[in-house]
């Protein structure tokens, strides 16, 4: 869910521009193509020669080591749908995905309704619910273990208030550690979708609520006929990072629970580490990869499709 | 609620949200007065504001975990991927923006790929070439990887900008006899600075907050960020979370100087993903 990653959704806008520019056949500068080069040569060398050779190793039983791989076919497939942990993995990391992408985006939305309305320290509040995603994820990781501890922060503000039936072992219960790890996601990151909801929200011509006022449209129906449609394009680039960000869940599982209490935290980005990193499985590790390179690109296409729709619409 | 005026239901609508505000930033509360504590205190009253301010956690943390050298290592690998990327960047987005040909826009789309691949798939290939360069535990290794792994971001947003900005200027320097190359150093690159600005800061937290990598790369080598320096020492203090906490707070600090410093300009350019 990093700044990187942030304008995704706009890639989807792009090209039909650049179309329309060549169609008008403008002169155009000359310059040389040599200038792309230096890019290009550590683009090769770092992001596509990589991602080529691992959606290569993928079919081959390689265990990083050795001179010698074979290629193996889809056994590498075959070896995660029966491997109980990898399945377990794909599984939480849907789950993940999807739990993360509604509730972030809803407590964002919340926010950004509550503080592009007339209040007085709005400046100061957008400040503050944004800073947490700026924060390192593996740093701040840490805190939440505590908090999260059986003698942690969460257990104690509950026995303070009487509540000590609701204390829990939060990372250690097999039925809690996931919700528990979304949790943290969501605190981090509800305040990124809010700044992104308030610049769309920004955008919205002040003239039309006021218009809608004057006919008689209460606050649900000026949300529902005025804002919602026009913020779908902060809605889509919303949904997209944070889905994008939570399929690729990795250091505040690491660090909080290293996949467990059992399978329970495990996720396709803690398993490639795993098999590759300790157990030398480098082969089934980019096979585990590449089916979670085409689940981010089948979702990502899904919402550039979606958007340029929308364009053509518009 | 009225829109235009400040009433009751606008004062409680405030209320509602320094509430959540409060709440929102209580885990940050907890960090704070814990790592100001003696282990005593931790335990009788983890909570509570702390009777006095004890600094010796901070003195603990600093040097046994060499958040000192972390800190060089985190500031030297981010300001110098970035300044590559920087330039790499800036110099193909010119090349893409100005030329209005299937070259130009196929490079775009090649560049633009990279923002969909997950860095997964390429984890292990990439782990093997630089263990055969030699080049594990070095910044090199570092500063080379971001140098290719942040150009698609950074092509996205110069791309973008380019494609708005008056070619006015550029087309005089060089009817005037420039090159390319010294009309986009000595005119386009300085017309460029806003954009410059978005993209060092959001690639440089992008490098700052990297975990994975550097934890590949640079775990034992003596060059590590501060993440991996901070994960290294809360090995070795095992809820003694005072000192923990210490640690947090000297690697989260410089991040909340700045934010707090460029606070306005930070946010527009995480929120300029919409307009591009």
């Amino acid at each position: 869910m990093s700044g990187r990653a942030a304008d995704l959704g706009n890639v989807a806008g792009k090209p039909v521009a650049v179309r329309h520019r060549l169609g008008r056949g403008g002169a155009g500068l000359r310059v040389s193509p040599l200038l792309l080069l230096p890019a290009l040569l550590a683009y090769g060398a770092v992001v596509l020669y990589p991602s080529i050779a691992g959606a290569f190793y993928a079919f081959t039983n390689w265990d990083g080591l050795a001179q010698t791989w074979s290629y193996v076919g889809l056994k590498n497939f075959h070896t995660f749908v029966h491997d109980e942990e990898a399945v377990a993995s794909l599984r939480n990391t849907l789950l993940l995905a999807v739990t993360i992408t509604i509730v972030q985006n809803a407590i964002g939305l919340l926010l950004a309704l509550g503080l592009t309305a007339n209040i007085k320290s709005k400046n100061l509040l957008r400040t503050i619910f944004f800073a947490p995603a700026l924060l390192t994820p593996a740093v701040i990781a840490y805190l939440w273990q505590y908090v999260y501890g059986t003698r942690g922060a969460l257990n104690t503000v509950l026995g303070k208030l009487g509540l000590e039936q609701l204390q829990r072992g939060w990372l250690g219960e097999t039925s809690l550690a996931l919700w528990a790890i979304a949790g943290v996601v969501i605190w981090q990151y509800a305040g990124y979708s809010m700044v992104i909801f308030v610049a769309g929200l920004q955008n919205v011509p002040e003239e039309l609520y006021e218009a809608a006022e004057l006919d008689g449209a209460g606050a649900i129906r000026r949300f529902w006929n005025i804002s919602w449609p026009l913020i779908a394009p902060a809605t889509t680039i919303n949904l997209l990072l944070s889905i994008i960000g939570g399929l690729k869940l990795f250091d505040q599982i690491y660090v909080m629970t290293k996949g467990g209490p059992g399978y329970a935290t495990e996720t396709m980005s803690t398993i490639i580490y795993k098999q590759a990193f300790e157990f030398g499985r480098f082969g089934y590790s980019t096979a585990i990869a590449l089916m979670l390179a085409m689940i981010v690109a089948a979702v990502a296409l899904f919402q550039l499709s979606l958007l340029r729709r929308r364009e053509m619409e518009a | 609620m009225s829109r235009r005026r400040y009433g009751p239901a606008n004062l409680l609508l405030e209320l509602a949200l320094v509430a959540a505000a409060a709440a929102f930033l209580f885990p940050l509360y907890v960090l704070v007065v814990i790592s100001f504590k003696q282990r005593s205190e931790v335990r009788r009253s983890p909570l509570s504001l702390p009777t006095k301010l004890h600094l010796g956690n901070y003195e603990t943390a600093w040097s046994s975990a060499s958040l000192g050298h972390a800190l060089f290592s985190s500031t030297f690998i981010a300001v110098s991927s970035v300044v590559i990327v920087i330039v790499l960047g800036s110099l193909a987005s010119y090349a893409i923006a100005r030329r209005n040909d299937r070259l130009g826009y196929g490079m775009y789309l090649l560049f633009l790929l990279g923002l969909v691949l997950p860095f997964q798939l390429a984890l292990i290939p990439l782990y093997q070439l630089v263990r055969d360069l030699n080049l594990l535990g070095t910044y090199w290794a570092m500063i080379g990887l971001y140098a290719g792994t942040l150009l698609p971001f950074t092509i996205f947003l110069y791309t973008g900008f380019l494609r708005a900005m008056p070619r006015d200027y550029e087309e005089a320097a060089l009817l005037d006899g420039a090159t390319p190359l010294q009309a986009f150093a000595q005119i386009v690159f300085p017309l460029l600075r806003p954009i410059t600005g978005t993209v060092f800061i959001l690639n440089a937290l992008t490098v700052w907050n990297d975990f994975l990598t550097p934890l590949l790369y640079l775990s034992g080598s003596g060059r590590e960020t501060l993440p991996v320096a901070v994960s290294t020492f809360v090995g070795q203090y095992v809820s003694r979370w005072e000192l923990v906490f210490a640690g947090l707070v000297i690697a989260i600090a410089p991040i909340l100087a700045i934010y707090f410093l460029l606070q306005r300009y930070i946010i527009r350019g995480f929120a300029s993903g919409l307009k591009g």
